[in-house]
């Protein structure tokens, strides 16, 4: 317990690191899949093949991408940037799944009457397709989270793991403190993030709660 | 430097701490604890979904099981029990259930009813309904549960080298502590596992994707029947078992957390 009352910072400052390199990655992938995953919808049946080819990226564990983005980007081994573009690629490929979902749950009638109505593309976009894909999509997020703050723990295995860190030092010290502290607060991180979306989603969008999700 | 040199050279891949041997460790670790993950998983999902009793353990394990750091858990084992390749593998197995004992439990759970009743109405024992009906009907979700659970265990797997046992992270882990020299050494680490993890995902997804194929063909035989019969057309009921499916696999969605 002396290890505990002394870290206290280095916690904070690992917990403060950990959260910055697993919601960073979900932000940008947010825009980038909301994009994307747009215009495959747009694309019909073909967006199934495009979806099952890039699910391949998703089979590579995480840290053979770690381990790749410096040569990717030309950046250092220790640089965060490299744990955050690979987190990014995975979200991204897992929110498009999502998008794509959401837009094809909203019912066809819903888009024919927004038509009917006069509303432009855009504008049948932003009120009444978005809206009604928000539940879908909100339910991938939280996958994505969730995922995304277990993983960083194995950027530890290259030295840059955030909590993942205190896996390390536990197991090279031989002290199961460090490691038991290190699993719990990235599963109560996991969890107020999946808490915290779920509240959003029952707040924002009360009609999702008829959406089986 | 060339990053494929260490892959190039024929030397390293020969002998005890070859590549070739690093390889097979990493497939035997895979293969065990996948095999016995599922022969744990199975069961347990099996008499979970034919009985109904315990889901909500089935909904717990699954949500834990996605957020838990596979790293943390591995190296808090091994801490616990020493270094080795046992500790590893009781780790790998651990992570390996909860993907298939969801996919087992929802699968049975949700074979066709009307089939089941049948199969009782038929004078079937409990054990013929389960081996004759329920699991067939379940198998292509449980070979995608164990396409979840392979993804989880061959990247996990990889994290075992910091455990002091085999594997291909041997090459990751040993190559950074070489500093910028080992690069090449952790790049061919992780070139090799990313296509094993690829490959195995593609095979099981393949036959995932035939299995589901063959179920609805048979499924879409058995609606043009009931319209031959000269009943309504049963769009309703087709979209709701449509539905269903879907969300059938949405509970085995793609979770990893390594």
């Amino acid at each position: 317990m002396n290890w505990l009352s002394r870290s206290w910072p280095l916690i904070g400052e690992l917990t403060a690191q950990h959260a910055l390199l697993s919601f960073a990655p979900v932000l940008l992938a947010m825009v980038i899949s909301l994009i994307l995953g747009y215009l495959l919808h747009r694309t019909g049946r073909f967006a199934n093949i495009l979806l099952a080819a890039t699910g391949v990226v998703y089979a590579i564990p995480s840290i053979a991408l770690f381990v790749t983005m410096p040569l990717i980007l030309g950046t250092r081994i220790l640089d965060p940037i490299n744990i955050i573009v690979a987190l990014t690629v995975y979200s991204t490929v897992l929110l498009n799944r999502s998008v794509v979902d959401g837009f094809r749950s909203v019912p066809e009638e819903a888009r024919q009457a927004a038509t009917a109505m006069g509303f432009g593309t855009l504008r049948r976009l932003f009120a009444v397709e978005l809206p009604l894909a928000l539940p879908v999509m909100l339910s991938g997020l939280r996958v994505v989270v969730v995922t995304n703050i277990a993983m960083v723990t194995v950027g530890a295995v290259i030295g840059m793991g955030a909590l993942g860190q205190l896996f390390d030092l536990g197991f090279n010290s031989g002290y199961v403190v460090p490691i038991v502290v290190g699993i719990a607060l990235v599963m109560i991180m996991a969890l107020l993030a999946d808490g915290l979306i779920l509240l959003i989603k029952n707040l924002l969008l009360p009609w999702s709660r008829r959406v089986r999700a | 430097m060339n990053l494929f040199s260490y892959l190039a050279d024929t030397q390293n891949w020969a002998g005890a701490d070859g590549i070739t041997a690093r390889i097979g460790q990493h497939l035997a670790y895979t293969g065990l604890s996948l095999l016995l993950a599922a022969v744990i998983a199975i069961a347990l999902g099996v008499a979970i979904g034919h009985f109904r009793v315990g889901q909500f353990l089935v909904v717990g394990v699954s949500n834990a099981g996605r957020a838990i750091p596979t790293l943390g858990l591995l190296v808090l084992v091994v801490t616990l029990m020493g270094s080795g390749v046992t500790p590893v593998l009781f780790a790998l197995t651990v992570l390996a259930i909860p993907p298939i004992l969801n996919a087992t439990a929802t699968g049975i759970a949700e074979a066709d009813p009307g089939a089941v009743q049948a199969s009782r109405a038929m004078g079937m024992t409990s054990w013929q309904v389960i081996t004759q009906v329920e699991l067939p009907l379940a198998f292509p979700l449980i070979v995608s549960g164990l396409r979840n659970a392979s993804l989880q265990v061959v990247s996990t797997a990889t994290v075992a080298a910091l455990a002091a046992a085999g594997g291909l992270g041997r090459l990751v882990v040993d190559g950074q502590r070489l500093g910028e020299d080992g690069y090449p050494q952790m790049f061919a680490g992780a070139v090799l596992v990313a296509v094993i993890a690829v490959t195995i995902d593609i095979l099981l997804g393949l036959l995932a994707f035939g299995l589901r194929r063959r179920r609805s063909r048979t499924n879409r035989a058995e609606t043009a029947r009931t319209i031959d019969d000269g009943r309504a057309p049963t769009t309703e009921i087709s979209r709701a078992r449509r539905a269903e499916s879907h969300s059938a696999e949405d509970h085995s969605a793609e979770s990893r957390s390594t």
